[in-house]
């Protein structure tokens, strides 16, 4: 298997006494878009924490070929990933503008930000006109796509996008996945999806992994496991 | 004979009222500052900004000009805040609020006691930062002095709206007060965030013990202790998460207790102090947010 741009190698992870993976290994090269699909209690979303730091993990877990397997959520940030968390994870106190600057908040270099800003009001124009709304009060489809805005705002290398169908109408959903798909194409963004959804997320991605109580049970391209009936019937459920 | 209302009387206790409340209002910003990040009243607010006070006495003793005693103990009191975070409420923050409401409260024991190790209990005086003389203004003399505490607690508001609302640093020190799972994962390092948020709300409490103790003539170590109660039942007033409503609230609320005290003969200065508490217990009753505070469901 090619270097990835980020690489877990047999990672454990637990929340209190309780162990949610059990040795997942999976490679995330540069510019691919990789789901990450399951059952509820699969392991998903931890993985995804595992990643970011916001659970207790051990293992391998590499970025650009250094272990970030100690790192705080604060310096995995920092190192360009961004993690959009379930439930929109938007600051609900703070103006729409606000939690785009907040996106950008570890970056130095403000011309480059006020580019990005542009270049994320492209991708959600109306996003401009509710510059001084508090994010609190958005729908919540317009959170989850606030939520990725300000990911982008952060120009970051991976984008770790954890169940974003979570709650929102279908017709919400379908523009989203469009649109971070167009990011993928386009822009060469690297996406990490966590996703209930399996047929939507086996579409917008390239490759992805099934979990099973906390361990990969299947991976493979998506064309394979959207051909492979039996996989479909007995962990995607459609 | 009809006695005409006396105008000027009502305008200068309304400064007075305006001076006393602004003081307040610092401790009550300070206050709220560290609700908003904590989730708990800092108890020992009142006794670290006596704390202060008597950095400021010494400062001055050792022949420091008050102004200079005056930032350099703001700055004093900024590091202090910080330390005092990261010694004592850092160990605590993801214990449960009792946890840190009873650290708190340990807090102001710890301060009060050092106070009195290093300085003695005598009552002390500190120069006033104002003259006290009187200036005309529009016909009636106000003190020079109220004048000049409502302009610096007014100013310093104005200066901290400014930082929170218009810089980088504001922006990370609301978002990891109001959502620090998510500030993390932007980068914000939500922990040293609340320790600035300390040595803010340490600097505040000092400013407001600084105003406060030439104003009472002489103190000693409990000079804060009616500060604290008034800057808590402005907060309350105000909307205990509010930093707006901590400001209007205080100030509301020392102009109320100013002239009732003046107006209500039986009331005077000695029961001002019950006044503020039964204000607390006023708003708790009728609407817990307070005038400018949201009701939101909040996890506790």
């Amino acid at each position: 298997m090619p270097e990835g741009l980020l690489e877990l190698e047999d990672v454990e992870a637990r929340y209190g006494q309780v162990r949610a993976l059990h040795g997942v290994s999976l490679t995330v090269a540069e510019g691919e878009m990789v789901a990450v699909l399951g059952a509820n209690g699969a392991g998903k979303t931890t993985t995804l924490r595992a990643v970011s730091g916001t659970v207790r993990r051990s293992g391998g877990i590499a970025f650009a070929g250094k272990s970030i397997a100690r790192r705080s959520p604060e310096s995995v940030a920092r190192l360009g990933i961004a993690h959009v968390p379930e439930g929109r994870g938007t600051l609900s106190e703070l103006t729409v503008a606000e939690n785009l600057r907040a996106g950008a908040y570890t970056r130095r270099d403000r011309a480059g930000v006020r580019e990005d800003e542009q270049r994320v009001l492209g991708h959600f124009p109306w996003l401009e006109e509710r510059r001084d709304q508090r994010a609190g009060t958005l729908s919540g489809g317009e959170q989850q796509m606030l939520a990725l805005a300000r990911a982008l705002m952060l120009r970051p290398r991976l984008v770790l996008l954890d169940e974003p169908s979570l709650g929102l109408a279908p017709k919400v959903v379908a523009e989203i996945f469009r649109i971070v798909g167009e990011l993928n194409e386009r822009d060469g963004l690297t996406v990490l999806v966590v996703e209930q959804n399996a047929s939507l997320a086996l579409d917008a991605s390239s490759r992805a992994y099934v979990l099973e109580a906390g361990r990969v049970a299947v991976e493979g391209t998506s064309a394979e496991l959207r051909s492979n009936e039996s996989v479909r019937r007995s962990y995607l459920g459609y | 004979m009809l006695l005409a209302f006396d105008w000027t009387q009502l305008a200068q206790q309304t400064v007075i009222g305006l001076s006393s409340g602004g003081t307040w209002a610092l401790l009550a910003l300070a206050i709220v500052l560290i609700y908003r990040s904590t989730g708990v009243i800092n108890f020992a607010q009142g006794e670290m900004a006596m704390f202060s006070v008597f950095i400021a006495w010494s400062l001055v003793n050792h022949g420091l000009a008050f102004w200079a005693a005056f930032f350099l103990t703001i700055a004093i009191s900024f590091a202090g805040g910080v330390a005092v975070e990261r010694v004592v409420i850092r160990p605590v923050e993801a214990a449960p609020v009792l946890t840190v409401v009873i650290v708190t409260l340990g807090l102001l024991f710890v301060v009060d006691g050092a106070s009195k190790i290093f300085w003695s209990p005598e009552r002390r005086t500190i120069p006033n930062a104002f003259s006290t003389r009187p200036i005309n203004v529009a016909g009636v003399a106000f003190s020079i002095q109220d004048l000049g505490n409502i302009a610096v607690s007014l100013g310093l508001v104005a200066l901290l709206w400014g930082l929170f609302r218009y810089t980088k640093l504001g922006l990370a020190l609301r978002a990891a007060a109001a959502n620090p799972d998510e500030s993390r994962l932007l980068g914000i390092r939500v922990s040293w965030m609340l320790a600035l948020g300390w040595g803010l709300a340490a600097a505040l409490g000092a400013v407001s013990g600084m105003l406060t103790a030439p104003a009472l003539g002489s103190f000693d170590q409990n000079l804060m202790q009616p500060v604290l109660l008034y800057a808590i039942a402005g907060a309350v007033l105000g909307g205990i998460e509010s930093p707006l409503g901590a400001v209007v609230g205080s100030l509301l609320l020392g102009v109320f207790v100013t002239l009732i005290g003046t107006y209500v003969g039986w009331i005077g200065t000695t029961l001002r102090l019950p006044v503020a508490l039964a204000v607390i217990l006023g708003v708790l009753l009728i609407r817990p947010t307070g005038l400018f505070g949201r009701s939101e469901a909040r996890r506790v």
